[in-house]
């Protein structure tokens, strides 16, 4: 996929000011956190299930190459087949070649991060072979020609209006000639457009929760029920899936049941929860007759062993951006690639290049939320700061950014300087202020005082204060 | 080196290691085949009767009404019951599952029963479910020749026969019994886990109910007594 986190100020600045993407997140507040406590406090188990995840999460990432094995050989002995793609141009290409060898025309899609990630669709597309995404959310984002805001509902910066709009332009083809705003009637609309799609797609393509070692299963977890008509209904079954996904029993995966749902949406479990394995047994009258997986690395493994490799638990929740209050502003589409919020911020740099995704480690205002609700204790703040600091060293960071730190570092480091210079900023800024209280305009910092006042200090330093209230003892 | 090479060194190198020593390989091999559970909620562990009313209550929380059968000839009834109540068609497609070969069908002539997959025009499914689950209201589907798993999706009404001998507290309950009866380490082609019927929040986050999957799901719960 496009990656535009270089733009993250810009587009920052554009989503603070778009009506739409403001009604749009200033929902999510309400929302997922309200679901997320309340199920969350009715599982007396909930903090001993996290830690127990974090702790098993770890124990599979130490040992990821041997269920890896092990996952291959029991969807082999299972009659399914196993491609390893190290990077996402080799991912497509397989892809492709086992929907030509299908003879695919249509290839039905249920919501996959990776293949957004590999940008699966538009490789298809080119190819001639029309990928039709049937999550609601997805469906809506690939009539208008976006991509996703968040990882669970991806259409979360569309307002009913703009679906409204969209499905009237884009289903006029279909005979559907009414402009419907009603929520139901516009989700039985796509549902009845989606039905024969299903019916005809010669593929379906599935992301995976998790890979399941024991058994040689993959697992979705839905809502709708599109991927399980997606990945029944054609002749073939493709799931994608990055390498870290892998668990090694059904026990495991229980663990991470009760915390996933729980953790995205305040559901105890989502509403389908599908173990695949295999492609439809001799004797079956339904389901596909070919089952292939396809295993993505492109940069997880590099993550293994690194100060970052905390980020390879991740469940795929949302719970980070759903309680973040940076995302809440800006919104999902200013991070500038597949994953949004906290989580994005921490892994893009990472995966497109700290260069290109400088900005996202700085869109945090370290209040610890993500970290506070991750269901496997990632440190997203620490991994962060790791960025910051390394954007830093390898001179990432512009010069002008570079400079003002380096003066700072210069007195902080002589306290005795430090002092002066803080009491005479104090007073200066209050003269500053006058009677508003406020600054309005700092000299050199205009990024910062064009769009906030600054509180005018006290007068003097917190440190004189301090000596003050001790010699008068109070 | 083919891909499937470079990922396994790059996965070795960054964890400092070669491949794992036998004795680490043992260990491995042996927890896969231990099937130790964590944490199991509290939750489950009461009576099997207040598994089978928790299950009730869990799924009716879920948008999925239930009602309570004494026995298996009373499911025709009850189905003809259920549709009648919410103006349904009357044409069934059921699983072709022997289990349900001796329902008294005869009772309800104005139902019409067919047997199969499931199909683009049939509005309504009658399956058996291979367990149930109390701790989240949850049915366990597990796909065959019997029970083909297109009619718990594709079918806008979905409706489910399940005995109370086949409820039992969590999630691990129903891996036991799918490894009873397929071998540890085997899985049915397919294995859903069915809580409520189909919703979807993808627009403005409004619940709606019937994204794709049934718009409704009824489970009849076969009071046969204490668990087998």
């Amino acid at each position: 996929m496009q990656v535009t986190s270089r733009r993250f100020k810009e587009g920052a600045h554009d989503a603070l000011h778009d009506e739409n993407i403001q009604k749009a997140f200033s929902k999510v507040k309400s929302g997922f956190p309200v679901a997320r406590a309340k199920t969350a406090s009715e599982l007396p188990e909930f903090e001993d299930l996290r830690d127990q995840a974090r702790d098993l999460k770890d124990h599979i990432l130490g040992n990821l190459d041997y269920y890896l094995e092990y996952f291959e050989d029991q969807v082999l002995l299972q009659g399914g087949r196993v491609h390893w793609c190290s990077s996402y141009a080799e991912a497509r290409e397989v892809i492709l070649e086992i929907c030509r060898d299908a003879d695919a025309k249509t290839v039905t899609k249920g919501k996959s991060m990776i293949t957004e990630e590999m940008g699966l669709n538009d490789y298809l597309q080119e190819k001639g072979v029309e990928p039709i995404e049937t999550d609601l959310g997805e469906y809506i984002i690939q009539l208008a020609h976006e991509y996703p805001s968040h990882i669970v509902a991806p259409a979360l910066h569309k307002t009913k209006d703009q679906v409204t709009e969209l499905f009237h332009e884009s289903h006029e083809k279909y005979g559907f000639k009414e402009r419907l705003t009603d929520p139901q009637a516009l989700v039985n609309e796509a549902r009845s457009i989606l039905r024969d799609k299903f019916v005809a797609a010669d593929v379906g393509i599935t992301g995976a929760n998790f890979l399941i070692a024991e058994t040689g299963s993959t697992v979705i977890v839905t809502n709708e029920g599109n991927g399980d008509l997606t990945q029944s209904l054609p002749k073939t079954h493709i799931a994608v899936s990055s390498i870290e996904k892998v668990v090694p029993t059904l026990e495991d995966v229980s663990l991470f049941l009760r915390l996933l749902a729980r953790s995205a949406t305040g559901q105890e479990m989502s509403v389908y929860t599908t173990f695949s394995t295999g492609p439809k047994r001799m004797e079956d009258i339904d389901g596909p007759t070919n089952f292939h997986v396809v295993l993505v690395d492109s940069g997880r493994s590099d993550l293994l062993g690194s100060d970052k490799q905390d980020l390879l638990r991740c469940l795929k929740c949302g719970a980070c951006m759903n309680h973040c209050p940076v995302y809440q502003a800006v919104g999902g589409h200013s991070y500038g690639w597949v994953y949004p919020g906290p989580i994005g911020a921490a892994l893009n740099p990472h995966m497109v290049g700290l260069e290109e995704a400088r900005h996202l480690p700085n869109a945090s205002s370290f209040c610890g939320r993500c970290e506070e609700v991750c269901p496997v204790r990632i440190p997203l703040p620490k991994i962060m700061r790791h960025w910051r600091e390394q954007a830093f060293e390898t001179q990432v960071t512009p010069k002008p950014e570079r400079w003002g730190i380096g003066i700072w570092a210069f007195f902080a480091k002589r306290p005795k300087l430090y002092r002066l210079m803080t009491r005479i900023s104090a007073r200066s800024l209050k003269l500053m202020a006058g009677k508003k209280g406020v600054v309005r305009k700092l000299p050199l910092m205009k990024g910062w005082s064009s769009v906030r006042d600054f509180p005018a200090p006290e007068g003097t330093t917190f440190m004189d204060q301090w000596k003050k209230q001790q010699r008068e003892g109070k | 080196m083919p891909s499937r090479d470079k990922i396994f060194s790059r996965i070795r190198h960054n964890l400092g290691r070669g491949p794992l020593a036998e004795e680490a390989v043992n260990a491995l091999k042996a927890r896969i085949e231990g099937h130790v559970p964590h944490t199991i909620p509290k939750r489950t562990d009461i009576a099997h009767k207040e598994q089978v009313d928790l299950f009730q209550a869990k799924a009716e929380a879920l948008a999925a009404t239930v009602a309570r059968i004494s026995s298996l000839d009373d499911v025709p009834e009850a189905l003809r019951d259920y549709l009648t109540a919410h103006n349904l068609a009357t044409r069934i497609k059921m699983s072709p599952d022997p289990a349900l070969d001796n329902l008294p069908f005869n009772m309800t002539p104005m139902l019409e029963i067919n047997r199969g997959a499931a199909a683009p025009e049939d509005e309504v499914s009658l399956t058996p479910a291979f367990a149930g689950i109390a701790e989240t209201g949850t049915l366990c589907m597990a796909s065959s020749a019997e029970t083909p798993s297109t009619l718990n999706f594709l079918p806008e009404n979905h409706v489910v026969v399940i005995k109370a001998s086949q409820i039992s507290g969590s999630l691990e309950d129903s891996w036991a019994r799918l490894r009873q009866k397929y071998g540890a380490g085997n899985l049915p082609r397919t294995v859903n886990f069915i809580s409520g019927p189909s919703r979807t929040a993808d627009i403005e986050q409004t619940l709606i109910m019937g994204a794709h999957g049934p718009r409704r799901l009824h489970i009849l719960i076969v009071d046969d007594g204490p668990q087998d």
